[in-house]
């Protein structure tokens, strides 16, 4: 079973279509990884289907890397 | 041409001239049509008429939970989430402003504004989802050029407009367009209503001297629906009979 981090970026380079290489734990989805608004509210939706959990709006608003992705999947016991 | 095969499309107000126009108008092209109004055995007629590849859903507009809920009832009874949706439900509460009550105002701004903000939001994930969706609204020619005891409908209309523009630009990369359609004089129940002599009057201003069908309206609506309108979006098509060439 891969873990949550590994999971989290491996949608981050599908969905942005970036190198694996540049999805760094405090890598920007927007400056670093080339993201538009839309995206980051699609990756949030895929985040939540992929740990078949749900993320609020005010949550959702404050995940902008891989690692507060990672953050919050964890807090919700992911 | 303008093949709906496998879509499912939405239509609020259903049940009156123009949304069962172009819901006759959108099954004929194959998309199976979901008719929402308030009027349950006018639904259940109308639904009767379509035949198959149709559902019925009891909504009340200005019931903002009925609203939120639409889409989701609809998706567990088809199993499929709506790729199309048609804001046309409206309703008037005409009034000079100096005697327009609150509730006048409020209720037309909720009916006819406020329940196309909370079916497109509902809504469009699915479509993001999908990479395709569309969403046409029933504007109106007032809510560009402005109506004597309008304003709440007016404000309305135009309201559509500008919520279209801003929608259109958010989600054009996602193949989703978001468009108006502002219907001049139509002939409807509410039309036929007028004497004689006031028809007349009405169509003085209109170049091409007839009413507008309800056929008319659902055509263009047909057209903003189909694959091969991809291009257009944040637009608005008068359908006015050259009433007001905008």
């Amino acid at each position: 079973m891969i873990d949550v981090s590994q999971r989290v970026k491996r949608i981050v380079v599908e969905h942005l279509g970036v190198d694996e290489a540049k999805v760094t734990e405090d890598a920007s989805f927007i400056d670093d990884l080339g993201a538009d608004s839309l995206d980051t509210v699609e990756l949030v939706m895929a985040f939540e289907e992929e740990f078949s959990c749900e993320i609020p709006d005010d949550a959702a608003e404050k995940i902008l890397n891989v690692k507060d992705a990672i953050d919050f999947i964890k807090s919700q016991g992911g | 041409m303008f093949d709906l095969s496998d879509k499912i499309a939405l239509v609020t107000g259903a049940t009156g001239g123009i949304g069962f126009a172009v819901a006759e108008n959108l099954h004929r092209q194959g998309a199976h049509v979901v008719l929402s109004g308030t009027r349950q055995m006018v639904l259940e007629e109308k639904a009767a008429m379509l035949g198959d590849r149709v559902s019925i859903v009891f909504c009340n507009l200005g019931d903002k939970d009925s609203v939120k809920s639409l889409p989701k009832t609809v998706e567990a009874s088809i199993g499929a989430p709506v790729d199309i949706l048609i804001n046309n439900a409206g309703i008037t509460r005409d009034q000079m402003l100096v005697r327009m009550k609150d509730e006048d105002w409020d209720q037309v701004i909720s009916i006819n504004l406020t329940s196309c903000f909370l079916l497109s939001r509902s809504l469009i994930r699915s479509m993001i989802r999908k990479r395709w969706g569309r969403i046409i609204s029933i504007s109106s020619i007032v809510g560009t050029t402005g109506n004597p005891g309008q304003t709440n409908y007016a404000a309305a209309k135009a309201g559509l407009v500008g919520f279209s523009k801003a929608l259109a630009a958010e989600v054009a990369s996602r193949g989703i367009t978001v468009n108006v359609i502002a219907p001049g004089l139509i002939a409807t129940a509410m039309t036929d209503a007028l004497p004689y002599e006031q028809k007349e009057k009405l169509l003085e201003n209109v170049p091409a001297r007839r009413l507008g069908t309800t056929d008319d309206i659902a055509a263009s609506v047909l057209y903003l629906a189909s694959e091969e309108a991809g291009y257009v979006t944040g637009a608005t098509i008068h359908v006015n009979g050259g009433m007001a060439m905008l």
